[in-house]
């Protein structure tokens, strides 16, 4: 009846388990009972979980990632505190069983329910905004896109305690990963909730494409359009282009599993070699779809607080549009000890060095931009220059590792996890962050506390070094990857100091928590009146904060790069006649519940696939369809904005010659 | 003020790109296209798997002992046949007329169904000899293949219903046309990723 | 007193990573490989660390409060500089990209180490979670032990039971994957005597950071009297007594066969005998 689900699902018997999911149940409890108590439902199902305007499900996202950044940091604690403790004899508190879980979803979580919502969530905010349009090419869609990557949260997360997660890290390698060597759920669990989001990720990634590409503020070239939509629609074609081999990778790993397929089985005919290849065919742009909108940010941060135009424009779109391109071009190099030959590996090595030559370009660019500049040192610029300092040394190491001999003794090492942690952190976390706090004003109406956000840059910043420098010494001297324990006692000293930069970025994500409840506090301290609190020089910041549902009253004529800056510099020296009295009634895509719908079907059709219960699989698949087909028949779509609504709102919240 | 307020002649000399956002119908169908490109690609992941895997028959049956080439060539036609009628279907709906509509989307739905049972009766037959997925890594990649076209056009040929069901209740609006064109692009994608399956599959078999 | 203290606990990790593990190599695969470390990053440090300077003394004396310095707002583009900034990681690249090519060549898993020595063959197959070591023409075989003899060029083909694994001795240089069904292949050499450690380095499982053995280089003569204790003294491994290998267990001390079939390994590594894969247990 219920497949392979029973009461022996549930660990009982593991403490910290049964602690962790009893705190966080009770807490959630506790939410929906304030939310109850207070009325709120009713604000939350018509402002957010059913909205499609892009601005509210940009912030969904972050809301999301910001969450999972708590998981996935537990997990990081677990392990850090594991290693300092199991050296020679110990075995530390954590046995193999658990520690390879906590390792599978760490890596897991920060990848796919993390680093991609933060990255997601802020291109979903800003990109009709700096293009000067209304939303996205497909708003329902967007919500569908939200809500099936959260519907692989819930999955992922449901692992903790009904049943057990994946047990071979984070890309779950087969013969490791097929039903011999992993007969138990996690595995599934790992695909299912993967392949959920995943069809959320693609979604978007044409969403968002279709709207960088068609719907673009009129006299909007590509030229003029702004560099953070440049790098957004790099990140984009490269989503469209490889998150569809995952998918396919992954399918055939559940037939395998499902099915008795031999795609990777070590037995009839199947090759494992093949997954690891079509796997880091997607893995590595997946890595440049999460940098390339990080160093989007830091191009518009650095810009607006020198002061100055970005320099070297055009060439920092060409070596953006050259990372795009050469990113499928690398992917070898995720596996030169696998025995490819001296040609195959010499090869993908320089492919994966030329890369070097476009970001080194991309660094200079913001070298040269804060030359001459007048910079305000405000918390994104910090995450900026923190990023530019950080960031080149794992570029170096990541060069280093390109050599195939110098990979043969540093592959799967932890010198790896200090390189790629290194890129992650000091060019993903620091942007999105620097993201974060630059656009917090225009998406909330007020800043964030600028003294608290210093602190949690300091607290990472240091936090980071003290953490992943041993990690780089551990890995030169022998210490592998995804150890529960090691011999060495040496190692000890080291593991102890990374254990201590973990805590220290602790207290960074802790002092989020306390800047955003400082800043939600005095809020009307830090009220954003202007809509333009940094002086900025792109489109989104002449719109009031927060911009109404519409976006632009009316959609803004560009003729050149940095459009706002343009428009400011023309409103000091003549009269602004570019205020027109006049407004038009504007379609306004109205809320739906799709997405929200879809994604409790896709949990249940989940779950049931991942425990055997074809019912349920089958209800799933059928509720699915049906609320696609009653989308199919909705044909009241949009809400109409009538002219003089426009007007007043105008009246009211656009201070005297702003152009809008 | 947007150029093309200006006037025709003006509008014609503004680069489509600079006009501002591009109607609803273009983006429907540009975002459509995104889509289908993606979907070639996880065609492409099952076709690069299939030319790793096409030898790996463990002993078993290889491509040569099972592939009829007549039973394909009957399916192949049907399927050709159906982007025809598909096409004239298409062609109705945009000149209004119901009738029409209906008459060629019907034939186009039965010579998709021709197909699809083709497929499955050549899939049940080799099942029955022992020549199913599970038999070697060769068979697997090939049902993985075969069988991801079959998928997608029985989602196709649902979709056409759903569509026929749309013209009935709702009419010609424009966003039951666009489904439509987005439809007709779904379905002749299918015929092209055949072209490709037939062309490597099954004459590849018999090279 | 604080710098102090982290200078020298600096200086005293440094050291230790200086004296095991990779940059404290016993052979010459690793020599060469730890040359191409230290020279790569030196000359990749010679750019970033100007870089690291640049961006912090632009960043200081760009800031807003500094009224000396001349505010160019206009100032976005130059011929010259983008020249230059393509210039600079296209040259780094260029070298750096030779080195892969001739390193990669020169230091190919499979490439022969010389042909002054005749080497030694070792078959290595990585079980769940131990490792076995297959003298072919001394017919002996060791469990979680690597005896061999110093100087000498020792050739390794390698295969898996089960599931992936890399084979790995830090101080001797490469590492390469166990694949099962397949046959990897490396040279390794260790140069004077000693116990260097080795491990798996590709994840495969609960017992994984158990799965390690010590490679044991001995003189010549020590070598020819290990193997000749072995034949008399070790126990007998053909395909029966390696179904029970097999089986998972994690580590579980070192063992000596001094009788090993013959074609053992190619029947591993060709998968004739994976007919019944041992399944593990939830």
């Amino acid at each position: 009846m219920l497949g392979r689900l029973s009461w022996a699902a549930i660990p009982f018997d593991v403490p910290v388990v049964m602690i962790a999911a009893g705190s966080v149940g009770f807490i959630i409890f506790c939410l929906l009972a304030l939310v109850t108590v207070k009325g709120w439902w009713p604000y939350l199902w018509r402002e957010w979980i059913t909205s499609v305007d892009h601005k509210r499900i940009g912030v969904m996202y972050i809301i999301l990632a910001l969450l999972m950044l708590v998981r996935g940091f537990s997990d990081a604690l677990l392990m850090r505190s594991q290693l300092a403790l199991a050296a020679g004899h110990a075995q530390g508190y954590l046995p193999p069983e658990h520690y390879d879980q906590i390792f599978s979803a760490h890596g897991t979580i920060m990848i796919f329910f993390v680093a991609m919502p933060f990255v997601v969530g802020l291109m979903n905010f800003v990109l009709p905004l700096q293009l000067g349009v209304r939303d996205v090419a497909f708003p329902v869609l967007n919500s569908v896109s939200f809500w099936l990557t959260a519907a692989g949260v819930l999955l992922v997360n449901v692992s903790l305690v009904v049943g057990e997660f994946a047990r071979t890290g984070w890309l779950a390698y087969p013969p490791l990963s097929e039903l011999a060597y992993s007969p138990g759920v996690g595995v599934d669990y790992y695909l299912w909730s993967l392949q959920i989001s995943g069809l959320g990720t693609l979604l978007s990634g044409i969403n968002l494409l279709t709207t960088i590409l068609k719907l673009r503020a009129p006299g909007m070239g590509y030229r003029q359009m702004p560099i953070f939509c440049w790098t957004a629609l790099a990140s984009n074609l490269l989503i469209v282009a490889s998150f569809p081999i995952l998918t396919a990778t992954f399918a055939m790993l559940l037939l395998d599993r499902y099915c008795g397929f031999h795609f990777f089985t070590n037995d009839l005919g199947g090759n494992p070699m093949m997954y690891v290849n079509l796997i880091w065919s997607w893995g590595h742009p997946e890595v440049y779809i999460l940098i390339l909108p990080a160093f989007g940010v830091f191009s518009e941060v650095v810009a607006t607080f020198s002061g100055k135009p970005l320099f070297g424009r055009r060439s920092m779109v060409m070596a953006t549009m050259a990372i795009c391109v050469l990113s499928f071009l690398v992917w070898l190099h995720h596996f030169f000890t696998m025995g490819a030959g001296a040609d195959v590996n010499g090869f993908f090595g320089i492919m994966t060095m030329l890369i070097a030559v476009p970001t080194g370009v991309k660094i200079f660019n913001w070298l040269f931009t804060l030359y001459g500049g007048r910079i305000r040192f405000t918390t994104p610029v910090y995450w900026a220059v923190g990023f530019m300092v950080t960031f080149v040394i794992g570029g170096m190491t990541g060069v280093l590792m390109a050599i195939p001999p110098a990979d043969f003794v540093l592959h799967n090492s932890l010198f790896l996890i200090a390189h790629f942690h290194n890129v992650v952190i000091g060019g993903v976390v620091f942007g999105v962050m620097a993201g974060i706090t630059y656009w917090f004003p225009k998406a909330f109406g007020f800043s964030l506390n600028e003294r608290l956000g210093k602190a949690v840059f300091w607290c990472w910043f240091f936090g980071f070094y003290l953490a992943f420098m041993p990690l780089y010494m551990l890995g030169l001297m022998g210490a592998t990857r995804r150890m529960q324990h090691y011999a060495n006692p040496h190692w000890q000293p080291l593991m102890l100091i990374a254990l201590a930069g973990a805590l220290l970025i602790l207290l960074g994500i802790a002092l989020t928590g306390v800047q955003l409840a400082v800043s939600i506090r005095h809020r009307d301290r830090y009220r954003d009146v202007t809509g333009d609190p940094w002086n900025g020089r792109t489109l989104e910041w002449s719109t009031p904060s927060p911009p109404p549902a519409w976006n632009y009253s009316h959609l803004p004529q560009v003729d050149r790069p940095d459009a706002f800056w343009a428009m400011k510099q023309q409103r000091g020296t003549a009269p602004d006649r570019s205020v027109p009295r006049t407004y038009e009634t504007i379609h306004v895509p109205r809320n739906n519940p799709t997405g929200f719908y879809l994604a409790f079907f896709a949990v249940l059709l989940g779950f049931s696939l991942i425990w055997r219960i074809w019912w349920g699989a089958g209800l799933g698949l059928l509720g699915a369809l049906a609320v696609g087909l009653m989308q199919a028949w909705r044909t009241h779509g949009e809400i109409e904005v009538h002219a003089d609504q426009v007007a007043a709102f105008e009246r009211l919240h656009g201070p005297k010659g702003r152009p809008v | 003020m947007s150029a093309a307020g200006q006037g025709l002649a003006t509008a014609q000399e503004v680069p489509l790109s600079l006009r501002g956002p591009a109607p609803t119908r273009v983006v429907a169908g540009y975002g459509f296209w995104l889509f289908l490109l993606s979907d070639i690609v996880i065609f492409a992941a099952f076709f690069a798997a299939y030319a790793v895997l096409s030898g790996e028959n463990a002993g078993g049956p290889t491509a040569a002992d099972l592939f009829d080439k007549k039973h394909v060539l009957i399916e192949t036609a049907c399927l050709l046949a159906s982007s025809v009628t598909c096409g004239f279907g298409s062609l109705a709906m945009q000149s209004g007329n119901r009738t029409s509509t209906y008459f060629w989307m019907t034939i186009t739905f039965i010579l998709g169904v021709a197909f699809l049972s083709l497929e499955v009766s050549e899939f049940r037959h080799m099942l029955e000899i022992g020549a199913g997925p599970s038999r070697s890594a060769f068979l697997s990649a090939f049902f993985a293949l075969v069988g991801t076209h079959g998928l997608h056009v029985s989602v196709g040929l649902c979709w056409l219903v759903v569509m026929l069901l749309q013209v009935a209740t709702l009419g010609f609006q424009p966003m039951v046309s666009r489904r439509f064109f987005c439809f007709g692009l779904f379905w002749h994608a299918l015929d092209i990723v055949w072209i490709g399956v037939f062309t490597i599959v099954y004459l590849g078999a018999h090279l | 007193m604080w710098l102090r203290a982290i200078l020298v606990t600096s200086a005293a990790i440094s050291m230790a990573s200086c004296s095991e593990g990779v940059l404290d190599p016993h052979g010459p695969v690793g020599a060469a490989e730890r040359v191409i470390l230290y020279d790569s990053t030196a000359i990749m440090l010679a750019v970033i660390i100007p870089v690291i300077v640049l961006t912090l003394v632009f960043a200081w004396w760009f800031r807003a409060g500094n009224r000396r310095a001349r505010y160019r707002p206009d100032w976005e583009y130059s011929g010259r500089i983008e020249m230059i900034i393509w210039s600079i990681p296209a040259l780094v690249i260029l070298f750096l990209g030779g080195i892969a090519w001739t390193g990669s060549h020169d230091l190919d898993p499979p490439a022969p180490l010389g042909e002054s020595v005749a080497p030694l063959d070792i078959e290595v197959v990585s079980l769940d979670w131990r490792w076995l070591f297959i003298y072919p023409h001394e017919a002996i075989a060791s469990l979680n032990r690597l005896v061999v003899p110093a100087g000498v060029p020792l050739r390794f083909r390698l295969t898996s039971t089960t599931v992936m694994n890399s084979f790995f001795v830090p101080q001797l240089g490469s590492q390469i994957y166990t694949m099962p069904n397949m046959v990897t292949r490396l040279n390794l050499q260790a140069d004077q005597p000693g116990t260097f450690e080795g491990l798996s380095a590709q994840f495969s499982g609960d017992g994984f950071s158990d799965m390690r053995f010590d490679l044991v280089s001995t003189d010549r003569e020590s070598f020819k009297a290990w193997v000749g204790t072995t034949k008399a003294q070790g126990g007998v491994l053909d395909a029966r007594t390696f179904e029970a290998l097999v089986k998972p267990a994690k580590v579980d001390g070192v063992q000596s066969y001094g009788q090993v079939s013959e074609g053992l390994f190619d029947s591993i590594s060709s998968g004739h005998r994976t007919a019944a894969a041992p399944q593990r247990g939830q």
